[in-house]
């Protein structure tokens, strides 16, 4: 059943943008930490996105996507009012929420909006939740002011000091381990290295850390075994054990590599489409 | 018309030797996707007919799971009537085009015809599929009038079925041929479950065969619903609360099974589920006018002896593999796929590496597979279940180049619907227990059938618990019998 794109808004021209999507029946269920599969064209491929936001009231979720492949590029042509083919979910366990105390939330690139119906949830069930996001410059930094609206602190690092502290959110993360000894969990949702490095520099003060693993995946229902990451030594599915796993467990290496899986096939794909849509036939 | 020139009359009468099917060529199939057997023409379907000695008390259909008249569909056939024989068919089974396919025909209907004990059995599966087949191709408003002999359905009368595979489709076609309505939910964007993600187009075509028995089953009037996930989207008491009066789970095999050696995660190496599906579901062999990827294996590698591992070494063969072996632990006699599919896998170019066993993948520096050791194995004592296990000889391992692996060692079963429903009660292996009579689960009014009940098995084992399934809940709602 094809749902409609009801808002569009270009948060980074031509790289990302966010859509608000009229689906009752997943704002209904959907939680923090879960996920959808879409499919945006008869012949397209099914790709997972994470759920940044939730109105059951109004029937909407909403999603953020980075242009960064063939599938996203032919989403970035869908405009309010346009239909999605195949939307279904949502997908995945829910992030464990619990009344802890303080919860730093991290966010780097995209994975700010994933991590923001994380942090919503966190704050819902009473925590104090510290945002730390970090972006290339100021004009990339997605989510501030939707953040800022709940979180008492939001705490920002860009690469070229253009806002908040020039550097790396780990930065921030390990002055604040350092001298508030209340935080009980640290949450991490971006990239592969930035969630790493969290995983790294929460182990020494021995912090719970959970992280939201985007692997490969083909169905998202459990079936087919291509999101399989190791955790503890263990094969887990991030699309049915997942996807948040405890960040001091997870093979990031492996992660990474099996990421990079389809990187020709990939290009060859995204080269195509761009060769075919700069002809005139889209 | 040879076939009756050459019988003699009854008593001491000579039967015509069984009619070949005609085939693709191995050597141009293995460059496409197209069906390999091709089926009969009206002329050799009237001869296998004829073959058929109409045994009074036929052994044939007590070898059919879904019990087909197989006896009396292939006397109508054998007389011309065409439509007399589809009907016949169609009167246990929902889906004879898919059956005609892939069936283990040699196990159960072709395995109790009495012309078996001379190793030529009446062709059963190739006479459904031709039966199925040419009568779909009939008008589509001779389709339509074979729903006049349909009682109208009672929107009142409200039955859903969770997963649209094989046993779910059954499900549909009894319950909707009487007068019920029934809506199947399906988790994934195409209708069909592992008839279209798992079994590839050249055994059983999408287009031309699966769309066409679920359009049949929408002029019954049943719902089709894509992309809602039984376990996330709703829940079964959700189902219940909307008005359906019962509900079927048939929603299959789940996560695969790995072997658990080391380099299993090392890019290149697959869950057959997974490779199939993006060639299958995700049209991958059509690249990149589709945009679902797959990987190009060189030396291809493939672990496990069942229809699944046959059905991904000859997609292998055909995305342009340079050599595909099936690596299986015993021999050749223990290889559990279906006959028809090792015959054809062998005259393709499959080769056969037996009595060997993954000890381990190897990768390159970027975590990408290259070889594998094998572990030579010899057939022991015969095992509990009579099948003699293999065992290794020791110090006897070997190295195979392979850059596409795929794992084809079957399934457990899928947690999220099972999750959901912590009410259902599971047997020792998770999977969902079922009443034998009826297949009702621990929750009243819900059912449940296929592979979620007896782990990875057929299509037509799951078509049979469908239709055991179907035959309570048409019971419960109409009554009588």
């Amino acid at each position: 059943m094809p749902c409609k794109i009801l808002e569009k808004e270009r948060l980074i021209p031509g790289q990302t943008s966010k859509l608000v999507i009229d689906a009752p029946h997943i704002a209904k269920k959907a939680q923090p930490g879960n996920f959808v599969i879409l499919r945006v064209c008869e012949k397209g491929e099914r790709i997972p996105l994470t759920i940044a936001d939730a109105d059951p009231e109004r029937g909407t979720i909403t999603i953020v996507y980075l242009v960064m492949g063939k599938s996203t590029a032919l989403l970035e042509t869908l405009d309010a009012g346009d239909s999605i083919l195949d939307l279904c979910g949502p997908l995945g366990r829910p992030t464990h929420i619990e009344k802890a105390g303080t919860v730093i939330c991290v966010g780097g690139g995209t994975g700010i909006a994933a991590m923001h119906h994380i942090a919503k949830g966190h704050h819902k069930a009473g925590n104090h939740v510290v945002a730390v996001i970090g972006a290339r410059s100021k004009d990339l930094l997605l989510f501030y002011d939707e953040l800022s609206s709940f979180c008492p602190e939001v705490l920002v690092s860009t690469d070229d000091g253009s806002f908040g502290h020039k550097g790396l959110v780990t930065d921030l993360l390990r002055q604040r381990l350092e001298t508030d000894k209340t935080v009980s969990e640290v949450v991490a949702v971006g990239p592969v290295p930035m969630m790493a490095a969290v995983a790294k520099t929460t182990e020494p003060f021995g912090v719970k850390t959970t992280v939201s693993l985007n692997s490969i995946m083909v169905d998202g229902i459990g079936m087919c075994g291509a999101c399989r990451v190791s955790v503890g030594g263990e094969t887990r599915f991030a699309c049915v054990d997942g996807p948040e796993f405890d960040g001091h467990k997870v093979d990031f290496n492996e992660l990474r590599q099996r990421l990079a899986a389809f990187k020709p096939q990939e290009k060859l794909s995204y080269d195509h489409h761009c060769k075919c849509t700069c002809a005139g036939e889209k | 018309m040879t076939a009756t020139a050459e019988r003699k009359p009854a008593g001491g009468r000579k039967i015509a030797p069984r009619v070949d099917m005609p085939c693709q060529p191995a050597g141009e199939r293995i460059r496409n996707f197209e069906e390999v057997a091709l089926g009969y023409t009206q002329q050799m379907a009237t001869e296998e007919a004829r073959r058929c000695l109409q045994c009074k008390n036929p052994k044939c259909v007590k070898g059919c799971p879904v019990e087909v008249p197989i006896r009396d569909f292939i006397g109508q056939l054998a007389k011309g009537d065409l439509e007399g024989a589809y009907r016949t068919i169609k009167s246990t089974n929902s889906l004879p085009g898919v059956c005609g396919r892939v069936c283990p025909q040699e196990n159960q209907c072709e395995g109790a015809c009495v012309l078996n004990a001379k190793g030529q059995p009446v062709a059963i599966g190739r006479l459904e599929r031709y039966v199925a087949d040419t009568y779909m191709a009939l008008d589509a408003c001779d389709h339509l009038s074979a729903k006049l002999t349909c009682p109208a359905v009672d929107p009142e009368l409200r039955v859903a079925c969770i997963g649209s595979g094989p046993a779910s489709l059954t499900v549909a076609g009894y319950l909707s041929a009487r007068g019920i309505k029934v809506t199947v939910f399906e988790a994934l964007h195409e209708v069909g479950g592992v008839l279209v993600y798992g079994i590839p187009e050249f055994r059983l075509p999408k287009s031309a065969i699966v769309e066409k028995e679920v359009q049949a089953l929408r002029t019954q009037e049943v719902d089709f619903v894509t992309n809602w996930v039984g376990g996330r989207t709703f829940s079964v008491d959700d189902l219940f609360a909307e008005g359906y009066r019962a509900v079927f789970i048939g929603v299959g095999a789940g996560l695969p099974r790995f072997l658990g050696v080391p380099g299993e995660n090392l890019t290149g190496v697959f869950s057959a589920n997974e490779y199939l599906t993006r060639v299958n579901l995700g049209r991958a062999y059509a690249f990149p006018d589709y945009d679902t990827p797959v990987y190009q294996g060189r030396n291809v590698t493939v672990y496990g002896g069942g229809n699944v591992a046959m059905d991904a070494a000859r997609t292998a063969l055909r995305l342009g593999a340079e050599s595909v072996r099936i690596v299986y632990r015993r021999t050749r006699d223990e290889l559990p796929a279906r006959h028809e599919e090792l015959e054809h896998a062998e005259e393709e170019g499959v080769i056969l590496e037996l009595l060997a066993n993954p000890v381990a993948f190897h990768g390159d520096e970027m975590g990408r597979l290259t070889g594998v050791t094998l572990q030579r194995m010899q057939l022991g004592e015969p095992d509990a279940s009579g099948r003699r296990s293999p065992v290794p000889v020791e110090g006897d391992t070997y190295d195979l180049p392979t850059d596409l692996a795929v794992i084809a060692v079957g399934t457990r079963p899928n947690p999220i619907l099972l999750e959901a429903t912590p009410q259902l009660t599971l047997s020792r292996r998770g999977y969902i227990e079922v009443d034998e009579e009826t297949g009702e689960t621990s929750i009243p009014n819900v059912f449940a059938g296929g592979d979620i009940v007896t782990g990875a098995a057929t299509v037509i084992l799951a078509m049979g618990a469908g239709r055991r399934a179907a035959k309570e809940i048409r019971r419960r709602l109409k009554g009588g019998e």
